[in-house]
């Protein structure tokens, strides 16, 4: 089944064009990597998908609805109705570069937020939810931590827990090792590959390119505001067909 | 010891009082407006607030609360002339309040703006996209961080703001200072009741104080402090 469909994503900031027609499909299941130099759209594309940035064309549908856009006054796309907005980033979680954990809140009560004051959840069926996926990422033990008084890497496994805990049909993974210190990346990148192996459909915006290698069903090589290259990793990483993705490969995997 | 003055003292102090609180819930909610509307994306609303702190916190409060007292009076009277109304007096404990709570509102707007500010953006747009609706993200994760960083800055305008309580015995309140100067005139002992005056407004900053710093403990949760 079809987990997300983005069609021609165009954005643009003033006079430059940051994304040129963009389009995107997840099965479940399915582990799409998006790669590419800095400069070249792939955290725009994804934050235009769950709506963080306005695209100013272009069609997304989660899980089967498409997300109703009205053209406003000014000309630019806009959500018609903020519900049906709310509720479909219900459905696509993201996991951000910088954890954007919330700091006044312990470990546990971040993993239970949305899925009581958003989803609707009793206490207890959330907390329940919350310590299997703290569980899961190996974090159970620090549940009445603050963030602020963890390490990168625990902040990002416990900000993955509180994607899982809405129990979303995409997960949205922005740069998620990109703020860590290096010998932090691999307890992130190991959570993150249990959850493809588990059949969790991604969208992952990465500089890692030994996961998208690994891990991913499909990469995406974004190139000045383009797709340049799309295709299986075996693919995209071994008989790349461009020049630009050569280069970007050979500066990349070193 | 107070030559019968106690009662009337008590009396005075819990007037005080009440103008001070009364005062702050006014200012606290003036700041809050005030701080929104300068964080707007609307012009049409930073214009207004922009104006209000710049003339506010320009004016010397005695003159503020005397241009209110009797300012308004007179725009009072002139309005209910002409609506051939009949005559509304205007009463100092209103009066009072309304000019420390708008010149406070003033202070405080700045102190909400700051705090405001000072809340990642990050974990904002993370509520966002979660689903939270603008009130959600407001009422759960920006409003409860605001005000750990608002909170030495209110606890210090209200410091000042008790004290200027003192101002509205000039408008014909009988709050403990004017009840004080009564007193004290008729005894021949100001330095008694105005020793009293001060024990009282100490002993109410005092007690604010700890107020505040239990609030600032209860707010700070999940920040990391620095070893000592």
């Amino acid at each position: 089944m079809t987990q997300l469909t983005v069609e021609d994503l165009h954005k643009r900031y003033g006079d430059h064009e940051v994304l040129k027609g963009i389009s995107l499909s997840a099965e479940a299941g399915d582990v799409i990597s998006i790669i590419g130099s800095s400069g070249s759209g792939k955290s725009t594309f994804l934050r235009c998908i769950n709506f963080l940035e306005q695209p100013d064309a272009g069609r997304i549908a989660v899980a089967g609805e498409e997300i109703g856009l009205v053209r406003g006054r000014d000309g630019h796309l806009k959500v018609a109705d903020a519900k049906q907005l709310q509720r479909l980033r219900t459905r696509l979680a993201m996991v951000f570069q910088h954890f954007n954990l919330w700091a006044h809140m312990t470990v546990i009560e971040n993993v239970m937020e949305a899925p009581v004051h958003v989803l609707g959840l009793s206490k207890a069926e959330a907390r329940e939810r919350a310590e299997a996926y703290l569980d899961k990422v190996g974090i159970a033990r620090l549940r009445d931590a603050y963030p602020a008084h963890m390490s990168g890497g625990q902040q990002q496994r416990v900000a993955i827990a509180r994607a899982l805990a809405m129990e979303p049909a995409v997960l949205l993974f922005d740069e998620p090792t990109s703020a860590l210190d290096p010998e932090l990346v691999g307890e992130v990148l190991k959570v993150m590959r249990a959850l493809a192996e588990e059949g969790r459909t991604m969208v992952v915006v990465t500089h890692e390119m030994g996961f998208a290698r690994e891990v991913s069903s499909q990469v995406m090589f974004l190139h000045q505001g383009l797709a340049e290259e799309v295709g299986a990793p075996a693919e995209v990483f071994d008989r790349p067909r461009s020049e630009r993705l050569r280069q970007f490969l050979s500066g990349s995997l070193k | 010891m107070l030559h019968g003055y106690t009662g009337s003292l008590l009396d005075g102090a819990w007037l005080t009082f009440q103008v001070a609180v009364c005062s702050l819930a006014l200012a606290l909610a003036l700041g809050l407006a005030g701080a929104s509307a300068k964080l707007s994306k609307l012009r049409l609303l930073r214009a207004p607030a922009v104006a209000y702190t710049t003339v506010v916190r320009g004016i010397p409060d005695l003159v503020m609360m005397l241009l209110v007292f009797y300012g308004g009076q007179m725009l009072i009277n002139a309005a209910t002339d002409a609506l051939e109304w009949d005559y509304v007096e205007v009463n100092p404990f209103t009066a009072g309040v309304a000019t420390l709570g708008f010149i406070f509102g003033a202070y405080f707007t700045e102190t909400f703006r700051g705090a405001f500010l000072a809340v990642p953006a990050g974990q904002l747009e993370a509520g966002a996209a979660y689903g939270m609706s603008r009130w959600q993200v407001f009422r759960r994760i920006l409003f409860p961080q605001m005000l750990r960083h608002a909170l030495p800055g209110l606890g210090n305008n209200w410091q000042v703001m008790q004290k200027s309580t003192a101002l509205v015995s000039i408008i014909g309140l009988s709050d403990i200072t004017w009840l004080a100067d009564q007193a004290g005139r008729s005894t021949h002992q100001p330095f008694l009741f105005y020793a009293v005056v001060c024990a009282f407004y100490l002993a109410m900053t005092a007690l604010s104080a700890l107020v505040f710093n239990a609030l600032e403990r209860r707010y700070s949760v999940g920040v990391r402090r620095a070893a000592a």
